[in-house]
C-alpha cells in the first residue's frame, strides 16, 4: 500500500527464482497477492516509481510466510490439544486478525495525514501568492491609471468640452 | 501479522533508508547479514569479513537514537520513546572493498518490532512455564501490542484535533486579514487617485 507521494500509486512485480513473473501490476495504490511457492530459492519483488517525475513514494508491504513457528520446537506431543489449548489457539488467530486490522487503520491514518499535509502546503503557497498578486495588481492599477492622465506630449485632452 | 514476517513501511529514498512505525516504548531489533558480489564467480560470496556497516536510527523527531558501527553481520536493538515513523539507515563504510560500478551488495535484513522480539521456546525454558501458561503469555503479549496500538491511535487523534483547531484559527485570521487588506487597498487607491486628479485639476 502506498502511504505518501503523488497519486499514491506504484508499479510492482514479483518473480520466482527462475525469473517467471508471478505478479505484475502498474500504477496500483493497494493490492494483496497470495501464492504457493512451487520451489525453493530467492523470490524477487520490485517496486518501481520510474513513471513519476519528482515525487518520492513511501510504500508499506507485509509478508506472511507459511505457518507460525510452533511454540514448542521439541514437538513430542502425541495427545490432542485440550479444550483450553484450542481455545487459546482460536483466540490467538482472532487477535492476529485484530492486529492486522489495526495495521490497515494505521496505514490509512498515515496516508490521510500525508494528504492533509500536502494540501496544507499547497493552500499556504496559494494564499501567499494570492496576497502578493492582490497588492501588485492594486498598486499597478493606480499607476497605470495615472499614466493615462499624465502624458509627456502636449496633447489636448477633451474632457467635458 | 504472525511471527513469520513483520511488515513495515519502507521509504523509497536513495541511500538505503527505511521507515518503521513502532508504538510507544517497545524495543525493536534488527538482524542483518551482508554478501558481496564476486565478479569472478558471478555469485554472491557466502560471507564478507571485513565489510563493516554503519547503522543509524532516527526517531520521528529526527533525533538520532542509535549510531553504531557493526561488522558484516550484526544485530542491533533500540528502544523508541516517541510513537511514529522511525528511519533506519544502513550504509557501508568500507573503502577497501569499494563498491565500484558493477559492484553489488546483498543485504539480508530482518526487523522485529515489539512483541515479535520474543522467542517463546526460550521464555518457556527460562521461566519454566507449562504449555498453557506459555499460550496465555503469548495472548497477553498480543493484547498488550493491541493496547499499545490503540494508545498510539488515541495520541494521533489528539494531535489531529489540535491541528484542526489551529488550522481553523489560522483560516479565520487569514480571512479577516485579507478582507482588511482589501478594504485598506481600496481606500488607498481612492484617496491617491482623488488627490492625483485634484492636482491635475480634473475634478
Amino acid at each position: 500500500q502506498v502511504i505518501t507521494g503523488g497519486h499514491y500509486d506504484v508499479d510492482c512485480r514479483l518473480e520466482d527464482p527462475d525469473g517467471n513473473v508471478l505478479y505484475k501490476e502498474m500504477k496500483k495504490q493497494y493490492d494483496s497477492f497470495t501464492f504457493t511457492a512451487s520451489r525453493n530459492g530467492t523470490y524477487k519483488f520490485c517496486f518501481s516509481n520510474e513513471f513519476s517525475t519528482f515525487t518520492h513514494k513511501t510504500v508499506y508491504f507485509d509478508f506472511q510466510v507459511g505457518e507460525d513457528p510452533p511454540l514448542f520446537p521439541s514437538e513430542n506431543r502425541v495427545t490432542a490439544l485440550t479444550q483450553m489449548e484450542s481455545a487459546c489457539v482460536s483466540i490467538h488467530e482472532a487477535l492476529k486478525s485484530v492486529i492486522d486490522y489495526q495495521t490497515h487503520f494505521r496505514l490509512r491514518e498515515a496516508q490521510g495525514r500525508s494528504r492533509a499535509e500536502d494540501l496544507n502546503t499547497r493552500v499556504a503557497y496559494w494564499s501567499i501568492g494570492e496576497a502578493i498578486i492582490l497588492l501588485v495588481v492594486s498598486i499597478g492599477q493606480v499607476f497605470l491609471l495615472k499614466s493615462f492622465f499624465s502624458d509627456k506630449r502636449t496633447t489636448t485632452t477633451c474632457v467635458g468640452s | 501479522s504472525p511471527e513469520g514476517g513483520q511488515g513495515s513501511p519502507w521509504g523509497g529514498d536513495p541511500g538505503g533508508s527505511r521507515g518503521i512505525q513502532p508504538r510507544s516504548e517497545p524495543s525493536s531489533a534488527g538482524n542483518y547479514r551482508t554478501q558481496l558480489w564476486d565478479k569472478q564467480s558471478e555469485s554472491f560470496l557466502p560471507s564478507t569479513p571485513g565489510l563493516g556497516m554503519h547503522v543509524e536510527v532516527k526517531d520521528p523527531d529526527g533525533k538520532v537514537i542509535l549510531s553504531r558501527q557493526y561488522g558484516s553481520e550484526g544485530r542491533f536493538t533500540f528502544t523508541s520513546h516517541t510513537p511514529g515513523e522511525h528511519q533506519i539507515c544502513l550504509h557501508s563504510n568500507s573503502t577497501r572493498m569499494a563498491l565500484f560500478a558493477g559492484g553489488k551488495l546483498r543485504v539480508h535484513l530482518d526487523i522485529q518490532v515489539g512483541e515479535h522480539t520474543n522467542n517463546y521456546p526460550e521464555i518457556a525454558a527460562k521461566d519454566k512455564l507449562t504449555e498453557l501458561q506459555l499460550r496465555a503469555r503469548q495472548l497477553l503479549d498480543q493484547v498488550e501490542q493491541i493496547q499499545k496500538e490503540q494508545n498510539y491511535q488515541r495520541y494521533r487523534e489528539e494531535r489531529f484535533r489540535m491541528t484542526s483547531e489551529s488550522t481553523n484559527q489560522r483560516v479565520l485570521w487569514w480571512s479577516i486579514a485579507q478582507t482588511i487588506i482589501l478594504i485598506l487597498t481600496g481606500i488607498w487607491q481612492m484617496r491617491h487617485l482623488k488627490s492625483f486628479f485634484e492636482a491635475k485639476k480634473l475634478v
